[in-house]
């Protein structure tokens, strides 16, 4: 069964057209890529998913469960979750905090808010912070981190939540080369190891060749291309829509 | 508990002084009363100004309620309230002991219990605005509240009413209200210490700093903003009760909702001291208290001005107050540090805490 199943999906803004009749298959267990130019429409699809906005029609499938409907809130509790293209992370707190309210808040009843946070849970944030390479900077307020960090840590601030699926808004934009290598890497592990199903937005063609096993391409809000990376790099009308012959 | 133990030395220190103070300077019991009044009221604006980002002014809306509300349980067990207050104060109470306690008690329960309910359905009206919107839509509700209860004939409209007349000793009463707010005082801070520790400390500052990834991170914002607010409102409520008590007599535009004085002291106690933690609101209300009685006693007609120029010089220079002050200057001793010790995990040891068969 696919995890994410949208079909469909139109989404304007007044007279501007940003997603027309949109159809696409996330599967479980792997990792799917979503390019296309700036302004095609891509960040519109991940907020009509994860519920930042009500869709103008169509319809998007979680796990066989009808989702178009539901909240932010209630997308993300349903193991939903979006990273940010600008990056965000609670800026006045430290590394370790950031991590602890990641905690799933799938079950969470009305007297888990005053619970404490368990020895356990303290543990776990601190080896995913290892995990992406910021332990040593655990204590540190996070708004002072360089943007790069900043991202790792929302990155490991997703795996905290133990999310069924991530969408990855550009992960790599705005990280130095070498970085950018590390973080593939453990996307890769985290998809691998944890089973986390992964769709990434990406402008960086050489990092989504390497990552996705299937990639979808839109232009001016339609859906231009589906295949691997291998035939979407030979696609004809994915140079065009890239060069603006469309 | 650990981690409470850095409040042990200077939480001692208070106490003592708090119990010994009217005692040592007995001339000053009032003033020290009130200043227990203005800390629960920095630690309580601080709650949701300081810890969850929403700047509040319309939080007097609950002292006033807290107060209207033990006044009329006090009055109301033992009288016609609609009679009581078209006498204008003519008829004299005349309670025992065990009336008038029996009167208190109930009023600053119910006071702390029916602000709560007022913060509920507040909140669902306001939380839907943001920042500066937020502000000013409370502050509308504030003012409203006032003018409302002063058009209230049942409740003395805008003559107010009496309270009950302690039936002992003056120097007891005076005594008496002294305890009280202190003790409220140091059970708010108290409360706040251990609800800060919690998930829900970390929630709140969540929604401080990003209420929209929060959001997306699945956390029940709408369900912690209104705890915040309860809370916050319980205790204003208590607080409220007492000082009617205290004052002998309440009237809704300077007594029960002061807006413009009382209202407007919470916010910038808490930036004073520093918001968004735990001591700065205690050390805020505690230094603009004094500066307050200070200049009203020895430069009356300037005391605005001065309190005036102390808020330019906090907004201007210090804007994170005097604890986050410290905390920018010295972040070692507030634990912001780098920690090299990178742990020597292995990967086999890090797959096992991320896929659940460790630690995790």
């Amino acid at each position: 069964m696919e995890l994410i199943e949208v079909s469909g999906v139109s989404k304007s803004y007044g007279g501007v057209v940003a997603n027309k009749q949109v159809s696409l298959k996330v599967p479980r267990g792997r990792i799917t890529g979503l390019i296309g130019p700036n302004g095609s429409g891509k960040t519109t699809l991940f907020n009509s998913i994860v519920g930042y906005h009500p869709i103008d029609e169509g319809s998007i499938m979680f796990e066989g469960k009808e989702i178009s409907h539901l909240r932010v809130q209630e997308i993300a509790r349903l193991g939903l979750l979006r990273t940010f293209q600008q990056t965000r992370i609670y800026s006045k707190m430290d590394c370790i905090k950031n991590m602890l309210i990641s905690v799933p808040h799938r079950t969470a009843t009305f007297r888990d808010m005053f619970r404490p946070y368990s020895p356990e849970l303290t543990d776990k944030a601190e080896h995913l912070l290892e995990f992406v390479g910021l332990y040593a900077k655990r204590r540190l307020i996070s708004g002072d981190l360089s943007f790069g960090q900043q991202k790792l840590l929302e990155f490991a601030m997703a795996l905290m939540s133990e999310p069924e699926v991530l969408l990855l808004d550009e992960p790599t934009a705005g990280i130095n080369p070498t970085l950018i290598n590390g973080l593939i890497d453990r996307l890769k592990r985290a998809n691998e190891e944890f089973g986390i199903t992964l769709f990434v937005i990406e402008h960086n063609m050489r990092v989504i060749m390497n990552l996705a096993e299937n990639i979808y391409c839109i232009a001016h809000g339609e859906m231009l291309a589906e295949g691997t990376p291998k035939q979407i790099q030979n696609d004809q009308r994915v140079i065009d829509a890239y060069l603006g012959a469309h | 508990m650990k981690e409470h133990s850095k409040h042990l030395v200077p939480g001692l220190v208070i106490l003592v002084f708090g119990v010994a103070a009217p005692f040592l300077f007995p001339n000053y019991v009032f003033q020290f009363a009130i200043l227990w009044l203005m800390i629960t009221f920095a630690l309580t604006w601080d709650t949701m100004g300081g810890q969850m980002g929403y700047n509040s002014l319309g939080n007097i809306v609950f002292f006033g309620v807290g107060m209207y509300v033990s006044a009329l349980i006090q009055v109301g067990l033992y009288y016609d309230i609609g009679d009581y207050t078209a006498a204008y104060g003519a008829i004299k109470v005349d309670y025992t002991m065990e009336q008038y306690f029996t009167g208190l008690i109930l009023g600053l329960i119910a006071a702390g219990l029916f602000a709560v309910v007022v913060a509920v359905a507040f909140g669902s009206i306001v939380f839907g605005l943001r920042g500066p919107y937020f502000a000013i839509g409370t502050l509308g509700v504030a003012l409203a509240a006032g003018e409302l209860i002063g058009a209230w004939d049942w409740v003395g409209a805008g003559s107010g009413i009496s309270m009950p007349v302690y039936p002992g000793d003056p120097d007891d009463r005076a005594l008496l209200y002294y305890f009280l707010l202190f003790v409220l005082g140091v059970a708010t801070f108290l409360f706040l210490m251990c609800l800060y520790s919690t998930r829900f400390g970390l929630a709140i500052n969540a929604i401080r700093d990003d209420e929209e990834k929060a959001e997306a991170m699945g956390i029940h914002t709408k369900r912690h903003k209104t705890v915040a607010w309860s809370i916050s409102a319980f205790f204003l409520g208590i607080s409220g009760g007492v000082f009617g008590n205290m004052a002998g007599f309440i009237e809704p535009l300077e007594v029960a909702f002061p807006t413009v004085t009382f209202g407007i002291f919470m916010v910038v106690m808490s930036l004073l001291g520093g918001k968004g933690t735990l001591w700065g609101p205690v050390l805020g209300a505690t230094l603009f208290h004094i500066v307050k009685e200070v200049t009203w006693t020895q430069l009356l007609g300037w005391q605005w001005v001065v309190l005036g120029l102390l808020i330019i010089i906090n907004v201007v220079f210090f804007q994170q107050g005097i604890i986050g002050w410290a905390q920018d200057k010295w972040p070692e001793r507030f634990g912001i540090v780098v920690e090299e010790d990178a742990g020597g995990l292995t990967d086999q040891e890090t797959a096992e805490v991320l896929t659940g068969k460790g630690a995790g």
